[in-house]
């Protein structure tokens, strides 16, 4: 019995917090709901964040650049065609003549996050510690320098905006329940264990035939490709979105959200996440 | 044709070896503070922005006081914020102090945000020494003063460093610290009063990079020195934070690879420039992990 209701109560407990939440903003007034939904999308990024993190025990400062490359793609894919060729003439062709749905947009943002993850974590997840650091941090950098000077791609260093704000209560509490069911499956599954197994002891670990590199690599895409997602549901959120909202800010803010919350586990990064957004609308209303 | 690319080649390299000076200097106080408690401090760019605004506020003072002044605020902030934050996280794990140093790092801006915003206006500006920033020209190359006083500044600052911790016990005693703490520890080396030394050094350096980086952008807001203490941390890592000589040119080759790329991009390239110079991070990083100049050691574990 124990067995099926420990894990079980692992993902519901944090699971309730996070519906709570969601129920939550639909009581306060409109001014307010504002705050719940940004917590629970900060939850959904601090989520994505801890599956490579809190599992592989190796410090990124990159994982923002999936959320920016998540929320550019989901923006620009869907604002309304007729508007598009005028705030975007730059554009490449195939993104300035197609415009998505919203359940669309939300995919096409996480496999955006992955895809790019996945290539930049080939070479980088060779690395860790203060090296793994840096290069995560160098991958931010030039993910943010790319987004901010090239008009074909996206609006450049001007502001995103357009896009359908779709978000809402029932979205974002689902969005984050996804997020949250991915990290709890990936992390009992074989790859999160065997990922788990190197963050405690690397040399035991790839003694009894652990591949640290390949396992740090799923973790990497995984967390990408949520990070991504959740990057989709941060610019259909706000509605407008500038390339500055997804860099140093928010990199420093989400690490704090999981150092204080606790690296290693789901309920830490959840409860991280929520504690500090509370705190935030607190001080600002105040 | 040929003389004017030589001119213009020699002014990229002027520019850039006055850029990595400053970067060095940043560098060793951040190399020093790691040292000995193992510790990136992320919040070294606030200490120099503390010192641009007690320069820009006393700017109306003689010279020499100004900087007087700027010393003893960044020194006395430095110590501080060792008494008060890293000594009671001393051990704690690399994410934790981490995550406190960009806390502090962000604290103190808010607090210079708030200051700045009595007066209604964001920034200040601090114009005392503003004459350095005027040009000579060298042989056909055009070099600010303060281009010259920085690699004068950096080079006198570190050969003091040097001499101080080659031939000095208390310079000793940081190296011991720095090699193996719980060992130099045992051997008799007090641990309060080494980290106390290091902090202050670092400090000193802070302010020395405060009056050289105000004198080149003399307008002070709250992000002041703030890219460029990233740019350092990612230059020092690079170049092997393991050892303080191979942070300082791991310092002063990023500063000097910025403007080196910066002169040899072409013009409307230039708005790229952040990604070449990361990009060649990355490929540094993937090939010596443990840092570029980190030889004659085993590498870091690579997986």
């Amino acid at each position: 019995m124990k067995r099926f209701l420990e894990p079980l109560v692992q993902l519901a407990a944090p699971a309730v917090l996070v519906i709570a939440v969601g129920i939550g903003s639909t009581l306060v007034s409109s001014a307010n709901e504002i705050y719940f939904l940004n917590a629970l999308v900060s939850v959904a990024i601090v989520v994505a964040i801890y599956v490579f993190i809190g599992n592989s025990g190796v410090l990124s400062f990159g994982q923002i650049s999936f959320v920016a490359v998540g929320a550019f793609t989901a923006g620009v894919m869907t604002i309304p065609l007729e508007s598009k060729t005028g705030v975007l003439p730059q554009l490449f062709p195939i993104l300035r003549d197609h415009t998505v749905g919203n359940v669309v947009s939300l995919l096409l943002g996480a496999a955006a996050g992955g895809v790019f993850a996945l290539i930049v974590g080939l070479p980088l997840m060779r690395l860790s510690g203060l090296a793994a650091g840096i290069a995560t941090f160098a991958v931010l950098e030039v993910t943010h320098n790319i987004l901010r000077e090239w008009t074909k791609i996206g609006p450049g260093a001007t502001t995103l905006s357009l896009v359908p704000e779709t978000t809402d209560a029932l979205q974002a509490t689902i969005g984050v329940l996804a997020v949250m069911t991915a990290a709890f499956v990936y992390q009992r599954s074989r790859f999160g264990r065997r990922l788990r197994a190197s963050r405690e002891d690397t040399a035991a670990a790839r003694g009894v035939g652990v591949g640290v590199h390949r396992e740090r690599l799923w973790a990497f895409t995984v967390s990408g490709a949520l990070a991504g997602f959740a990057g989709a549901l941060l610019v259909h959120l706000l509605g407008s979105i500038t390339t500055e909202q997804v860099y140093l800010e928010l990199t420093f803010l989400t690490l704090a959200m999981l150092v204080i919350g606790g690296l290693t586990s789901l309920w830490g990064a959840v409860v991280g996440a929520l504690a500090v957004s509370a705190l935030d609308s607190f001080l600002i209303e105040a | 044709m040929t003389t004017v690319v030589a001119a213009l080649d020699a002014q990229t390299l002027a520019d850039s070896v006055g850029l990595g000076a400053v970067y060095a200097l940043m560098a060793v106080g951040i190399g020093l503070v790691f040292g000995v408690l193992r510790l990136v401090n992320f919040a070294y760019g606030q200490l120099i922005m503390a010192g641009a605004y007690t320069l820009a506020f006393t700017a109306h003072w003689r010279v020499v006081w100004s900087i007087v002044a700027c010393v003893i605020v960044v020194v006395a902030l430095s110590l501080a914020m060792e008494r008060a934050v890293f000594r009671p996280l001393r051990g704690a794990s690399p994410a934790v102090m981490l995550v406190t140093t960009f806390a502090i790092a962000f604290m103190l801006q808010a607090v210079a945000l708030l200051v700045d915003i009595r007066d209604n206006t964001i920034g200040e500006v601090a114009t005392s020494i503003a004459p350095l920033n005027q040009a000579i020209t060298v042989g056909g190359v055009e070099v600010r003063k303060i281009t010259i006083v920085a690699v004068l500044v950096a080079v006198v600052a570190l050969g003091l460093l040097a001499l101080l911790l080659l031939r000095t016990t208390i310079g000793l005693h940081m190296r011991a610290a720095a090699a193996d703490f719980p060992t130099a520890r045992m051997l008799g080396v007090q641990a309060n009063r080494v980290i106390a030394f290091a902090v202050l050094l670092s400090g000193l350096l802070a302010a020395t990079v405060a009056v050289l980086l105000t004198v080149q952008f003399p307008f002070v807001s709250p992000d002041f020195a703030l890219r460029e203490t990233i740019v350092v941390l990612v230059g020092v890592v690079v170049g092997g934070i393991d050892r303080l000589w191979t942070a300082t040119l791991g310092g002063f080759l990023i500063g000097f690879a910025t403007g080196v790329i910066n002169g040899a991009l072409p013009t409307e390239q230039t708005v790229f420039l952040p990604s070449a110079v990361f990009g060649l991070v990355i490929v540094v990083l993937l090939l010596r992990p443990a840092g570029l100049f980190a030889w004659g050691r085993p590498a870091v574990e690579r997986v």
